[in-house]
């Protein structure tokens, strides 16, 4: 056994004139959630795509638990979940899922695995009566069929609840923890930021960052928010301590996160003066500006 | 195997959860037996019983109505999952694209074979109780049951093929009814046109019949005319049956499914889902 679930090595792919994939390089460990972060058409998709081995790719290697994308080994080892997914309107839950378990060659509970996702009650009703949330359910229990390897998760929260997002991370976190390494391309920045174990962003087709959150804001130099509201003046304030002068009460400073508990300790000396203290660490919403897009500045 | 005997299976249950076996076979069971009723009017003055007139009157029906009902099925097969985002889910699966399209063509194709075999069977059944039949006319209405699924098998296989080529199934519906219309009505449209241009000259007496031969359609209506004495005479068609040997109609008939189904993995081998 390989120690890495997935292997992405320099993948180029060309569609056209246009590089889709450029040197595109990312590995996820087996029990790793990885997020993979881009604006539209920045080839999450493809990428994702061509791990499946559902589009040649035109350089580089990728490797799917060890085998080659599309071989039956890789895609036994595979769970894939498409964006914005629909069945066969006129079958139920219950039989898509069996037919998805049987093309699997897994032996599946299925009731059980629809019940996991929420569906218990409605295995038996048709995909036609389904909401958009309840078919990405459905979508969601074949990704559980097996032990996959590797899972492969394209937009996963989209059309969800928030309540349905909570339980959706659950079995993310679930599916790590048996060692599926988890790769989840997503726009919803704020639950990704909380819930993987790294960040990479891609910028039409190149992967711009790969890190853990700490690593890229570090690596960012996005500066720490201090807003400091003054008791009376604050022009006062600004004088002593520097910064800006954003209204009538508060004083605004921005520094690197090794300086911020210095400046914590400047401010803590004016005293009376200083009534309230706001801290912003940098947020993966910045990050993401930062890194998506770099090249237009 | 197994992969492909789920396909299938799961391509059942929706043929008969959404009413098309229902509605196929009830279409096939009203022509079949307004046809009988029709067309009993001759039987005395030609000397043959009444299924022989039935068996002639259904093969024109099944002519136009075998390859319907076929493309009324098989268009959605590639583009339907396309369109709700459910293919590449499908092709991330172990099954290869050519167990997922055999298992839809033997699930369609079953499909199809009962409609035929109770459309046909019901009329050719009355047909017989008012009639008579005897051993000959029996194998008549077996040969064109047969010969009809078989119809239906390749036009299965060519909307598999403007499935695999269009990329919603709505152009692929449309694909459809456009190859419909070739195949059935202007191929023989056209090739009538020639034959009165070239007045009997070579085009009529050498090469005619073999084009026309090609056509699974008109394949399928010569093998029946052509078998059987009786459903010649009262069709009408031996001239041109007689041209061609024995084999010809046969081996066209039974090579289409063949390269239908080539071209449609073929194709649908290079999709991008």
């Amino acid at each position: 056994m390989t120690d890495k679930a997935l292997e992405i090595s320099s993948v180029s792919k060309d569609r056209g004139k246009v590089r889709v994939l450029d040197d595109v390089t990312l590995t996820v460990q087996p029990g790793e959630r990885v997020a993979l972060l881009g604006h539209n058409g920045a080839g999450k998709s493809t990428l994702i795509k061509s791990v499946l081995g559902l589009t040649p790719i035109h350089g580089g290697a990728i490797r799917v638990a060890g085998a080659k994308p599309g071989s039956g080994k890789a895609r036994t080892a595979t769970a894939y979940l498409p964006e914005a997914v629909s069945f066969h309107p006129a079958l139920t839950g219950r039989e898509q899922l069996t037919l998805f378990a049987r093309l699997s060659g897994e032996k599946a509970d299925v009731p059980g695995l629809l019940a996991r996702v929420g569906l218990g009650e409605a295995m038996d009703r048709r995909i036609g009566a389904y909401s958009k949330g309840m078919r990405q359910r459905l979508g969601l229990a074949q990704v559980l069929l097996g032990h996959p390897k590797v899972a492969l998760l394209d937009e996963p929260t989209s059309g969800l609840d928030p309540i349905s997002r909570q339980d959706l991370y659950a079995i993310i976190d679930e599916l790590a923890a048996q060692g599926t390494a988890v790769l989840i391309a997503s726009h919803a920045l704020t639950e990704v930021e909380a819930r993987t174990d790294r960040i990479a962003i891609m910028r039409k087709g190149v992967l711009v960052a790969d890190d853990t959150l700490e690593g890229l804001s570090a690596r960012a130099g996005l500066k720490t928010k201090l807003r400091i509201r003054a008791t009376q003046n604050a022009d006062a304030v600004a004088a002593e301590i520097g910064g800006t002068r954003i209204n009538g009460a508060s004083v605004e400073i921005l520094c690197g996160p090794d300086q911020k508990m210095a400046e914590l300790r400047r401010i803590t000396q004016l005293g009376e003066a200083v009534a309230d203290v706001e801290i912003t660490p940098p947020r993966l919403e910045d990050l993401y500006r930062h890194y998506a897009q770099e090249a237009g500045q | 195997m197994m992969r492909f005997l789920a396909i299938a299976s799961s391509e059942m249950r929706i043929l008969r959860r959404n009413r098309w076996l229902f509605t196929a076979t009830l279409i096939m069971v009203l022509f079949a037996l307004a046809l009988t009723f029709a067309g009993s009017a001759p039987t005395g003055s030609l000397g043959v019983d009444m299924l022989t007139v039935s068996v002639a009157s259904m093969t024109t029906l099944s002519v136009y109505l075998a390859p319907l009902l076929a493309l009324m099925i098989s268009f959605d097969a590639i583009a339907g999952d396309a369109d709700r985002g459910s293919l590449a889910l499908l092709l991330s699966y172990p099954a290869g694209r050519g167990e997922v399209l055999l298992g839809k063509f033997a699930a369609h194709l079953a499909a199809l074979g009962f409609a035929m075999l109770i459309g046909f069977g019901t009329a050719g059944a009355v047909a017989a109780w008012y009639g008579g039949a005897g051993p000959e006319s029996l194998m008549a209405l077996a040969r064109l049951i047969a010969t009809s699924i078989l119809l239906g098998g390749v036009f299965l296989t060519l909307g598999y093929l403007m499935s695999a080529l269009s990329k919603t199934a709505t152009a692929a519906a449309g694909m459809s009814a456009g190859l419909w219309l070739v195949f059935v009505v202007l191929f023989d449209l056209g090739l009538l046109g020639a034959v009165v241009m070239d007045e009997g000259g070579v085009f009529t007496r050498q090469v005619f019949p073999w084009v026309m031969v090609a056509n699974p359609a008109d394949a399928f209506r010569v093998w029946n005319v052509a078998a059987s004495e009786g459903v010649a005479l009262t069709s009408g068609m031996a001239g041109a049956a007689n041209a061609l040997p024995d084999w010809a109609a046969p081996v066209s008939l039974l090579l289409w499914p063949f390269i239908g189904f080539a071209a449609a993995r073929l194709v649908f081998r290079r999709i991008e889902p």
